[in-house]
């Protein structure tokens, strides 16, 4: 806390309310992860398709949009289950403000979601029930949409923490570049994760998607932690709840060890030598740890006393 | 028509009866306040000094809290005062999230977002805020900013020359309509006192749980 310790101007507070303190918890964190590995898998999904479509098409064609669909879900899930009034969710469609970046992503989920369904549709008809879909041949024109939308959907709540002006420490541009990150980490994930036989080749494209991934974002954290206190004096008070003796210390550095610390080494050397095992393990901890990544950074500007 | 607020600092004396005339008026229910006054002491014994600062909402000219309302249950009125439509109101939090100065609640009956709102239902028909009728020195002063003859923007210009009309967190560009006299730094900068745990004289709650939907 940035108080007066001189003591002559020594201010404390005598008298006052309880105040407020978590508002946003951990549904919102599970909202944030989950919709970075439903985007991040379109990402990455259309990148192999695009690049490797003969050797893996077949399988990333089924389990991409099946994927981001069960993942598209739980963020939304939670999305509703986190609104006090979950049944009034109708009126963010028929009293739509568009000055909210809650609004507009409400609806660009909510089209991205309805093109990902029927990507899903597609593929467990004519993969899995053997049967041939009547509108197939849309699958490629869908994929090419979803990728456009998968852009303001992965990025529109990084515009949402812009627009809580009281949390100084979230700013538009750098959460902007750590949601796409983000996304390419968990998407280069699940397909390592789900791509056990395919080649080093494939393997070692996706290990360097989410090796770099993990890398900048680290960085960006790095730069927070280490000089986001030079900005502003509320950024200073928010950064010390992960400073060395802050609450969230142990928690802030343990999520940045498995988020991106140690995959970042099991990409390195798994490049090195060559070898691919490491690289479920690295999968497995980049997931993980950007759960905890994420709810540190989503919990620790809320401690703040406003008033 | 732009309705504004200012407290001279000066004259409060933290008999909270503002406080009690807002939670009566709007029934605002326990655990929950639409104006608080907050007490800092400054200094060190024996040269102490208290301090009251009554603080609701600021009904800024650019609201972070009405931008970020995804379905406009916060809305600007024709006078200015920043209004809240509780039955259109999803309960998303964001504008607890988006109000630099902490002034917005969860209602644990209703479940819906509420606030200050300059007493809306009062002013439409023509009568002063709760809170500046219960005030007993007259440290509450409301009225047309628009309007260079009226008693509050007599009360700004007045003040204005020694530099001591203020309000709270400019940098954060809001434009604020809640204006203070006589406040310092301690005052309306929540970083420049220490909150000690024991704070609130009646228990030892100094956090709430967010409540509700949860």
């Amino acid at each position: 806390m940035v108080e007066h310790t001189v003591a002559a101007t020594n201010a404390v507070v005598t008298l006052d309310v309880p105040i407020p303190q978590v508002i946003w918890g951990w549904m919102i964190t599970l909202n944030m992860w989950a919709k970075s590995i439903g985007t991040g898998v379109v990402f990455v999904g259309a990148y192999l398709l695009a690049r490797y479509s003969d050797r893996v098409g077949h399988s990333v064609r089924i389990w991409m949009p099946i994927i981001s669909f069960v993942f598209l879900n739980i963020f939304l899930l939670f999305t509703l289950l986190d609104l006090h009034q979950p049944f009034r969710m109708w009126h963010i469609f028929f009293y739509p403000h568009f000055t909210s970046a809650i609004t507009v992503g409400a609806w660009m989920a909510t089209i991205f979601t309805g093109i990902i369904f029927l990507m899903s549709l597609i593929a467990v008809k004519k993969y899995i029930l053997k049967r041939e879909c009547k509108i197939e041949h849309l699958y490629d024109k869908l994929l090419k949409a979803a990728v456009v939308l998968a852009v303001p959907v992965t990025l529109y709540t990084a515009t949402i923490m812009g627009e809580a002006t009281a949390r100084e420490l979230w700013q538009t541009p750098a959460e902007l570049v750590q949601m796409m990150l983000a996304a390419l980490l968990c998407g280069s994930a699940v397909f390592l994760l789900m791509g056990g036989g395919w080649s080093y080749e494939i393997k070692r494209d996706l290990a360097i998607i989410l090796g770099s991934s993990a890398f900048l974002s680290f960085v960006i954290y790095m730069g927070e932690y280490y000089f986001g206190h030079m900005k502003a004096e509320e950024v200073a008070a928010v950064i010390s709840y992960v400073k060395d003796s802050g609450p969230y210390h142990a928690l802030f550095w343990a999520g940045q060890w498995i988020a991106y610390i140690v995959p970042m080494a099991l990409v390195f050397y798994s490049l090195k030598s060559r070898s691919s095992s490491l690289l479920y393990l690295a999968s497995f901890s980049a997931i993980a740890g950007l759960y905890i990544t994420k709810h540190v950074w989503l919990i620790i500007p809320q401690l703040l006393p406003l008033s | 028509m732009k309705l504004g607020f200012l407290v001279d600092l000066n004259l409060c004396m933290g008999c909270k009866g503002c406080e009690v005339a807002c939670k009566v008026e709007n029934q605002v229910p326990l655990h929950s306040w639409r104006l608080r006054v907050k007490y800092v002491d400054v200094g060190v014994y024996p040269e102490t000094k208290r301090t009251y600062t009554p603080l609701r909402c600021n009904h800024c000219e650019d609201a972070p809290c009405e931008r970020i309302c995804p379905v406009s249950a916060l809305h600007y009125l024709d006078n200015g005062i920043v209004n809240i439509d509780k039955e259109r109101c999803i309960g998303c939090a964001g504008c607890m999230m988006a109000c630099p100065y902490g002034a917005i609640y969860m209602d644990p009956e209703t479940n819906t977002a509420d606030k200050c709102t300059y007493c809306a239902h009062r002013v439409a028909s023509e009568m002063m805020p709760a809170c500046v009728v219960a005030c007993p020195v007259e440290a509450n002063i409301f009225g047309d900013i628009d309007d260079p003859t009226s008693h509050i923007s007599r009360y700004i210009m007045a003040h204005q020359k020694e530099g001591g009309v203020k309000v709270r967190k400019p940098e954060k560009n809001t434009r604020p309509k809640h204006f203070y006299v006589g406040g310092g730094e301690v005052q309306l900068n929540p970083l420049a006192s220490k909150r000690e745990e024991g704070y609130n004289l009646f228990n030892d709650i100094t956090h709430l749980d967010h409540i509700g939907g949860h």
